[in-house]
């Protein structure tokens, strides 16, 4: 795999491999298809592929209609109109009848970039993880995504997979064991621990190189699953270490900064400083120039690492 | 040819159910129930092949109530067709209950989907009608609408994209009894002229009146011929059909009888059964 790539492009890639062995496997687009990289199944399995137009809402809708037919449905559209705009239909359609459908949303975050601030989902983390019984997913890497795409696949019922726009770092290799609630330690630590998901897990990993040379020993978790949510990997994390910091592309209320603070005032209250985007919506501009601006990149996390210990 | 005594019968049959139900429910939705009896009950009881011994046949047909309040109807048809023992629907809306106030196809079998948020269950059935075209089956998927129902924009999404796939085997109907909860539908929000609306979205449509048996399954039956479009049969009817005193009444969308009325209306539907 290539040193960086986008998580729309792996999940793009990993649908046309599934597709072959899965003939049950139905993908629909919501006239986006090229920028959530549905496309390339579209142009592979002509049949199973169904452009539903602009019509984020019914195309959700029309997908719980296949899925209580039997398919599996993957159904793609931007985080903004598929967590947003078709909730609704999302919640009483798909996930009150547990139906087998895949809400495969890309461009979520601040990193969308030059769109600006309606096209930049900063709440869909916080809106899917409420429905009951729905499966959260935000893999932080090419390789994670073509993993958690498979496991959304193979797993029976309604799934979220969160994917980004821009190019991130590759941090996995092919070994990567991915399993749903599984939270995965990327790196050991005792004295402060970061726990990370999607495209932030790259940031906590230079966050903690950089903290190794001032002597502080960061854990590094990364949480693809924000729902249901690895409650032991978190308890351990705040009873071994001094405090935790959490770090997401998406507002700090509702969505992994609150999951994390759910597990701990139950079972560990820790210390939690969280990296995120404060109440605020986004703006046009470059994704990295953004992630400075919304203060989510590695050196945001150095400094709250920093103020634990 | 449909045996006209029978339909009849059951949809006499479902009103009592419907009455029943909602009465010991002390609250639901009896005239929307009433004015869809007749076109669900031709639609189970001649038109569909479906098995109460077997609910999940692979070629079955389907139904799917996208105006998911009309509930008591669909349980009473399903009651009456042998799904389940019909004097269990009477703990509608009940804590415990499979009769939940909107139907959920996780608790009742021969329930298709999951309805009750206005026009998504019409999606739906776009969504199994397109799956029924990749299995290649030869069964239909029948969706009864209501006419305020139509006011919620993912209905003109669901019909767009109907006939953009070409469903002829997707078979809507229009409960066209002209209210709405506060007040007519005209009056609330425009939803005239139906029919022109919509034929310019590439539907085949047609007329009937929604308490004639007779002419619904002649129109169901038409429905079968036509090819390459979805069909849209607006149905004429009278909100709290068969009650006299809940007939083109807004106030009984969503109220249940008390004893007194109760009595009186079972009385006009032939008494207890």
């Amino acid at each position: 795999m290539a040193d960086k790539m986008a998580t729309r492009q792996a999940y793009g890639e990993a649908l046309v491999e599934i597709g072959e062995k899965n003939r049950n496997l139905i993908v629909m687009d919501a006239d986006l298809s090229k920028s959530t990289m549905t496309a390339s199944f579209g142009k592979t399995y002509p049949d199973r592929f169904f452009n539903m137009g602009i019509a984020e809402q019914n195309m959700y809708a029309v997908a719980a209609g296949m899925a209580a037919s039997g398919k599996t449905v993957v159904a793609s559209t931007f985080a903004m109109f598929a967590a947003g705009r078709a909730f609704e239909i999302i919640r009483n359609s798909i996930c009150y009848p547990k139906l087998n459908v895949k809400i495969c949303a890309t461009h979520a975050g601040v990193t969308v970039g030059e769109d600006g601030a309606s096209h930049q989902a900063i709440e869909d983390i916080s809106l899917m993880r409420s429905i009951p019984g729905m499966t959260v997913l935000n893999p932080s890497d090419g390789v994670s995504a073509k993993k958690a795409i498979e496991a959304a696949i193979n797993m029976q019922g309604p799934c979220y997979v969160r994917l980004g726009r821009a190019s991130v770092p590759v941090v996995y290799d092919d070994s990567l064991d991915f399993q749903i609630g599984k939270g995965i330690t990327v790196k050991e630590g005792k004295d402060v621990t970061v726990i990370a998901t999607g495209i932030m897990v790259n940031e906590a990993i230079i966050a903690a190189e950089q903290l190794a040379g001032e002597g502080i020993d960061v854990r590094v978790i990364d949480i693809h699953t924000i729902k249901p949510i690895d409650e032991e990997i978190i308890i351990r994390a705040a009873k071994e270490t001094k405090g935790i910091v959490t770090a997401e592309e998406h507002s700090v209320i509702g969505g992994l900064g609150s999951a994390v603070a759910e597990v701990t005032a139950k079972a560990a209250p820790a210390k939690i400083k969280m990296i995120g985007i404060q109440d605020r919506f986004g703006q046009s501009g470059k994704p990295n120039q953004l992630m400075e601006e919304y203060e989510i990149t590695a050196a945001d996390i150095v400094k709250a690492c920093r103020e634990l210990v | 040819m449909i045996n006209v005594d029978e339909v009849k019968t059951a949809a006499g049959n479902m009103r009592y159910d419907i009455i029943k139900a909602v009465s010991s429910a002390g609250s639901g939705h009896p005239g929307g129930s009433l004015s869809a009896a007749d076109i669900i009950a031709t639609l189970y009881f001649y038109k569909m092949n479906v098995n109460p011994k077997e609910p999940d046949m692979a070629n079955r047909d389907k139904f799917v109530l996208s105006k998911g309040h009309a509930a008591p109807a669909l349980y009473a048809a399903l009651g009456r067709k042998g799904f389940f023992d019909i004097k269990e629907m009477y703990s509608l809306r009940k804590i415990g209950s499979i009769f939940q106030g909107h139907p959920d196809m996780k608790k009742i079998p021969g329930v298709e989907m999951s309805t009750g948020s206005l026009g998504q269950g019409f999606s739906t059935a776009v969504g199994m009608a397109m799956a029924g075209k990749i299995d290649g089956r030869k069964s239909k998927v029948y969706v009864l609408l209501g006419d305020g129902e139509i006011q919620e924009g993912i209905v003109w999404e669901a019909a767009m994209s109907a006939a953009h796939y070409k469903l002829d085997n997707l078979v809507a109907i229009l409960d066209n009894n002209g209210l709405q909860i506060d007040g007519r539908n005209d009056d609330v929000m425009k939803v005239a002229p139906l029919y022109e609306k919509f034929e310019s979205f590439g539907w085949e449509v047609m007329e009937a009146d929604g308490h004639d048996v007779e002419e619904l399954a002649e129109k169901l039956d038409a429905a079968d011929e036509i090819e390459g479009k979805p069909v849209m049969i607006i149905a004429r009817t009278v909100k709290g059909k068969g009650v006299s005193f809940m007939e083109d009444e807004v106030g009984w969308h969503g109220k249940a009888p008390n004893a007194e009325e109760t009595e009186k209306a079972i009385a006009e539907l032939g008494g207890e059964r």
